[in-house]
């Protein structure tokens, strides 16, 4: 990176360092921590927007319906969370694949599960077997991505259903008084008002979401968790410029302060945010602010 | 060989006993429904220490942050804060290696390096610091008339505490430490992932789900089967949990009892 990197071992103390934390392989742990980012940025609205489907058909009058979003709102509840992201990746891969196998080689007469094999054929492998390197790193970060919004979608659904709940009867029952039809009650009255109600818990959720992204590790996908054990792991001055010894603790204890610095900053962020939400809503929080000003 | 000799054969596999070598081809049903269930041994003994362990200390820790004394409160609220702040399982990995160069520097250190002991100590901390905060929310919720009448009647110091404050704690925070330690099982399943190694291929149920999903390349079997344990291990945990949440409140009507709610959004 620096010009006076081109030979390593004569240098010692800040500038070995600035050098070693420059090399291409830091770059790479560097790229990792703005794919998590992207990933929050991409996962947070997806999410929302799932879990807003799944909360208004739990909530709907036709049965079948209802059912399925009671069922999905429920999903998360008994079963670890890792495990639908284990279960999930490889699920949506093999139920993409076999969409495109059922549209693109009707002719096929195999099975498609032989034995411990999944074989579909070769016009519907995804990504195509010949398609460039970034594609198939972008295919396993966008599984990941869905990944993430289905489960995430889940919670937030709970969230939501829980806020639909929350907004007085009365005000439902003024806009049954006033004429509207169901739908128009629904989004003129209860959806602009139930974010008060749920603005806690999806905060909370927002919490969550950071502290899960290193399971992007479990995905298959280069992310920081990688990168660590990579660039920690015992250097060889054979192989390498910057010889070291097992650094993979501090690696790690890098992330965890990355992550405290992270959580610490959402939660004064979302601090900030609640108090202007709150301003002269007739809640208790808003009550207490009214009270302090005056 | 018949369903029975696989669950003599697998049953206890988890821990060691029994058949060494893993079925490498041929899966059957019976095969992933005992190997899977022997791995559930290793969560349920994760989840019941930790959570047996992290409940004395919680206690301790939330009554620290609710102390007046500077020197007691910064501490436990600086613990509190690191262990929830990060994700469990950024700190299973420091703990790892952490007990891996401590093991260099004093041999003394190195049970901590197998999964039993280090991940139970890891499992530990967390616990405590995510139910002292349940706690804590509770001490600050105790209704202050509680309080007043300990003082008329002439309690102080420890006596307060044990007869007023202490219960009163318990049977506020219990509906969300159930929560808690649903979540706290859940998260057992993460220790062998995060590297601790499977020591000759024991592992928890969801090593075994994911070696088997590995092995057949079919997700469908294998995961709902784990899922299947989890929801009847949920299910017990909230029976326990509520007999011991009517035996708290059994003082009270019946109407003002508070039951326990299942609140999700808890994943570390």
């Amino acid at each position: 990176m620096f010009s006076y990197c081109s030979d390593p071992s004569t240098l010692d103390g800040l500038t070995w360092l600035s050098c070693y934390l420059t090399t291409g392989k830091h770059m790479g742990l560097y790229v990792s921590v703005v794919t998590v980012l992207v990933l929050l940025a991409v996962t947070a609205p997806v999410a929302l927007l799932f879990g807003f489907a799944g909360a208004a058909s739990a909530r709907s009058r036709i049965a079948p319906l209802r059912w399925f979003g009671k069922a999905y709102t429920a999903i998360v509840r008994g079963v670890p969370d890792i495990a639908f992201f284990l279960f999930f990746v490889i699920a949506l891969d093999q139920g993409f694949e076999w969409i495109r196998h059922k549209i693109l080689c009707s002719d096929w007469d195999q099975p498609i599960r032989q034995g411990s094999d999944f074989v579909v054929c070769d016009a519907a492998k995804l990504p195509l077997s010949s398609s460039p390197q970034w594609v198939h790193e972008t295919y396993g970060f966008l599984l990941a991505v869905l990944t993430f919004a289905i489960v995430f979608g889940a919670f937030a659904a709970n969230v939501l259903f829980g806020a639909m709940r929350a907004v007085p009867r009365a005000q439902m029952e003024t806009a049954e008084a006033y004429g509207m039809s169901h739908r128009q009650a629904f989004w003129r009255i209860m959806v602009p008002q139930m974010w008060v109600y749920a603005l806690p818990g999806l905060s909370n959720l927002w919490m969550v979401l950071i502290k899960a992204t290193p399971l992007l590790f479990l995905l298959g996908v280069e992310d920081i968790v990688y990168w660590a054990r990579e660039l920690g792991g015992t250097k060889n001055a054979r192989f390498t410029d910057y010889p070291h010894g097992d650094w993979r603790m501090w690696y790690f204890l890098a992330l965890l302060v990355f992550y405290l610095a992270f959580t610490k900053v959402s939660e004064i962020v979302l601090d900030k945010i609640m108090k202007k939400l709150t301003h002269g809503q007739a809640t208790a929080a808003g009550e207490a602010q009214r009270k302090a000003a005056a | 060989m018949s369903c029975w000799d696989t669950i003599a054969d697998y049953g206890l596999r988890s821990i060691g006993i029994g058949e060494r070598l893993l079925p490498t081809e041929n899966f059957t049903l019976c095969q992933q429904f005992t190997l899977i269930g022997s791995g559930m041994l290793w969560n349920i003994y994760f989840g019941v220490l930790a959570l047996l362990a992290g409940f004395f200390f919680a206690v301790a820790l939330a009554v620290g942050k609710a102390s007046q004394s500077r020197l007691i409160r910064k501490p436990a609220e600086w613990f509190i804060f690191v262990f929830r702040g990060s994700p469990l399982f950024i700190q299973f990995f420091f703990a790892y290696f952490l007990f891996l160069s401590l093991k260099q520097v004093i041999p003394f250190f190195s049970p901590l390096t197998s999964a039993w002991l280090g991940a139970l100590v890891v499992l530990f901390f967390n616990t405590a610091a995510y139910s002292a905060e349940i706690f804590h929310g509770a001490l600050q919720s105790i209704p202050k008339g509680d309080l007043e009448a300990a003082d008329a009647y002439g309690m102080s110091g420890w006596s307060r505490f044990r007869r007023i404050t202490f219960p009163t704690m318990l049977r506020l925070a219990w509906p969300a430490y159930t929560n808690e330690a649903i979540f706290l099982f859940h998260a057992t399943t993460l220790v062998f992932f995060s590297g601790f190694p499977a020591w000759r291929q024991k592992g928890d149920a969801l090593y075994y789900a994911n070696y088997f999903a590995d092995k057949t390349f079919n997700p469908f079997i294998p995961y709902p089967i784990l899922a299947g344990y989890f929801i009847l291990l949920t299910l017990c945990i909230v029976g326990l949990y509520g007999l011991a949440n009517r035996h708290l409140n059994r003082h009270l009507p019946s109407n003002a009892r508070r039951p326990i709610k299942l609140r999700p959004t808890l994943l570390r």
